[in-house]
């Protein structure tokens, strides 16, 4: 519905420099904005930080008093340890669940991107009876709740007698992925310009040597961001492999800590560490590749 | 070892045998005469990933319908019995209740929150508002089994008589003299629904906050200007000015999150497992399906879950259309 906006290349997490000082607009307000913006981030900071504390404190200091009074005296050192770390990677199972999760994750992320990419293509350059038609289940899809799939996939999956194994894992986040991968994509490659496909065609290049040597190379942000986002999603994810991987040797790191509070309950030092490793390579990927990530989200929902 | 080979393995044998499979379909086509090869090629493309939807969300779904009214292990027909028997169940209805009160708080919070920082942050130094920005995303990389984690830390309560408290609004609530209170099991008012909530609510801001930011930012400053030489002030501005520019945005966000809170499961799931009054339907369908092993109820459950969700279906198929109309 905006997509009548000109395509202005903001980046929405800032840092455009050649924005005009705005406090010279605003010097009334902009120490309650100052003071405003800063406490909504120590809110939003505290309880990450109580648990990255936590992580390194004793087993009794966890539970004995709340992790920020180390900040009484943070720089006596016999209070941090290395223990809950070692404990959960080595005995609860931690290292190998990490392993796990990137073995459940890394095809579960590329797989679904090329499927949906030659798709994208086709529904964005191709003409074919049924292209709106299909367009539309795909994007109707968008929002059906993926819980109605575990009944009848789970009885097929163990007529194959896949249940359990990663390859029912993979096939799993490959169908729920995607029709949110078609739609960005598509989105993503209708804005590209039509003249140079076009010219392509002119000069007798085909489908699949355009698709390869043009719409991919210039999809590159939008493939990026899709790629984070089912990354974020599978990594992250805890219903599909409850149902579909279950506990056991293949177990990934979300069941691993669900399992951590339950049944542990009172470890409380093992549960910090526990979750910290789960977030660690989401939180790198996502730092890392944050710009992707925003261009992909605002270029596929703000601009239309 | 041999987990890390597999990944590999399937990761060579599933791209290169996808690869394989649209060069094969390719070259088949291209064998055609012209006329033909014009008109099957664009199956080629969107075949796989068509078969992929149909095999994995629509013949479930449909499949899920029948089920749901069949027995536990879809043996008999049972005509509405598991429709009828979730009506009568008092912690269906609770839920159902519980999730409504999802829907009208989280994501209006989200959007309220996220449009909040956006304007705010617009107005510091480019480098500031890129720390205060990425602060406020980083939750969307954390998972919802971490994320409780985390608020376990915020939300924990110790009764003992000489214990102290290792959750920080209990630290603050007995700092300040009162008692501990075990928030989590707060169901008057719906204490700890809105408590658990407010998990969710961290989370998505940040996913709220860049879409909204960038539409703010999207706004053009001729518009600003002129308001600002008719004599406006700032908020006048916002509201009359920015606000409904922003609105489509602000409808996108609030759907997306909307969708996302219709099948929030893990949350519950892992803070409370529903107890005090705050289950929420996907929890009653994991319970079902999971616990129970009862596939009609739990099949039941979905349906209702699908019919819920068949309004934002068809408004985001309209929002498409209208999209492509202004192409």
């Amino acid at each position: 519905m905006t997509q009548a906006a000109p395509t202005v290349d903001v980046d929405p997490m800032g840092g455009d420099d050649q924005k005009p000082p705005p406090a010279q607009r605003f010097t009334l307000g902009s120490v309650a904005v100052r003071v405003t913006v800063l406490l909504l981030c120590l809110l939003w900071l505290i309880p990450t930080i109580g648990l990255l504390v936590s992580s390194f404190r004793s087993e009794e200091d966890v539970k004995e008093d709340g992790w920020w009074t180390v900040f009484a005296s943070p720089l006596e050192f016999s209070q941090w340890t290395l223990d809950s770390y070692d404990s959960v990677i080595f005995d609860q199972g931690m290292g190998s669940a990490f392993l796990n999760s990137i073995v459940v994750t890394v095809p579960a992320t590329i797989i679904p991107i090329m499927i949906a990419a030659f798709a994208a293509y086709a529904f964005t350059f191709m003409r074919f009876p049924g292209r709106d038609l299909l367009f539309i289940l795909v994007v109707g899809l968008l929002v059906v709740p993926l819980q109605v799939a575990f009944v009848p996939l789970l009885r097929l999956f163990s007529q194959y007698e896949i249940n359990g194994t990663f390859l029912a894992v993979w096939l799993a986040h490959t169908g729920f992925g995607m029709p949110l991968a078609i739609y960005i994509l598509r989105n993503y490659m209708a804005s590209l310009p039509v003249e140079i496909i076009e010219s392509a065609a002119v000069d007798g290049a085909s489908h699949f040597r355009t698709f390869w040597s043009l719409v991919v190379p210039m999809s590159v942000p939008a493939l990026a961001a899709y790629a984070i986002f089912q990354f974020l999603w599978v990594w992250n994810d805890l219903l599909v492999a409850l149902i579909f991987l279950g506990a056991g040797e293949n177990e990934v790191v979300t069941i691993t800590l669900r399992d951590l509070i339950g049944d542990l309950g009172q470890e409380w030092h093992l549960l910090t560490a526990g979750a910290f490793i789960s977030m660690v390579l989401p939180l790198a990927v996502f730092f890392a590749l944050q710009r992707y990530f925003v261009r992909g989200l605002t270029a596929g929902s703000v601009k239309g | 070892m041999i987990k890390i080979l597999n990944a590999a393995l399937a990761i060579v044998a599933g791209v290169g045998g996808m690869l394989a499979l649209f060069w094969i379909l390719n070259l088949l086509v291209e064998r055609l005469p012209g006329r033909w090869e014009e008109r099957i090629k664009p199956y080629v493309f969107i075949g796989p990933a068509i078969a992929i939807v149909g095999l994995f969300l629509v013949y479930p779904a449909v499949q899920t319908v029948i089920f749901s009214f069949a027995d536990k292990n879809s043996q008999k027909w049972v005509g509405f019995e598991n429709y009828t028997a979730l009506w009568d169940d008092e912690n269906f209805r609770a839920a159902l209740v519980n999730n409504l009160l999802w829907i009208l708080v989280v994501p209006a919070a989200s959007v309220l929150v996220g449009l909040l920082i956006a304007v705010l942050a617009d107005r510091l130094r480019p480098g500031n508002e890129k720390i205060a920005k990425s602060v406020i995303f980083m939750p969307m990389a954390i998972s919802f089994v971490g994320a409780s984690t985390i608020w376990r830390f915020i939300y924990d309560t110790r009764f003992a008589e000489g214990d102290e408290q290792i959750g920080l609004l209990s630290a603050i609530t007995t700092g300040l003299g009162f008692d501990p209170v075990a928030w989590l099991r707060l169901d008057s008012w719906n204490v700890n629904d809105f408590l658990l909530m407010v998990i969710m609510i961290w989370l998505q801001a940040g996913f709220a906050m860049v879409l909204l930011s960038a539409a703010v930012k999207g706004v053009p400053d001729d518009t600003l200007e002129a308001a600002r030489i008719d004599g406006a002030n700032e908020l006048q501005i916002f509201f009359r000015v920015v606000v409904p520019q922003i609105w489509p945005t602000v409808i996108v966000v609030f759907t997306t999150v909307l969708i996302l809170v219709m099948k929030v499961f893990d949350i519950v799931y892992v803070m409370t497992g529903g107890n005090a009054d705050t289950d929420v339907v996907a929890n009653i369908f994991v319970e079902e399906m999971i616990e129970f092993g009862d596939d009609g109820r739990a099949a039941a459950v979905v349906v209702v879950l699908m019919i819920a969700v068949i309004p934002v279906m068809i408004y985001q198929v309209r929002r498409f259309r209208m999209q492509e109309a202004g192409r």
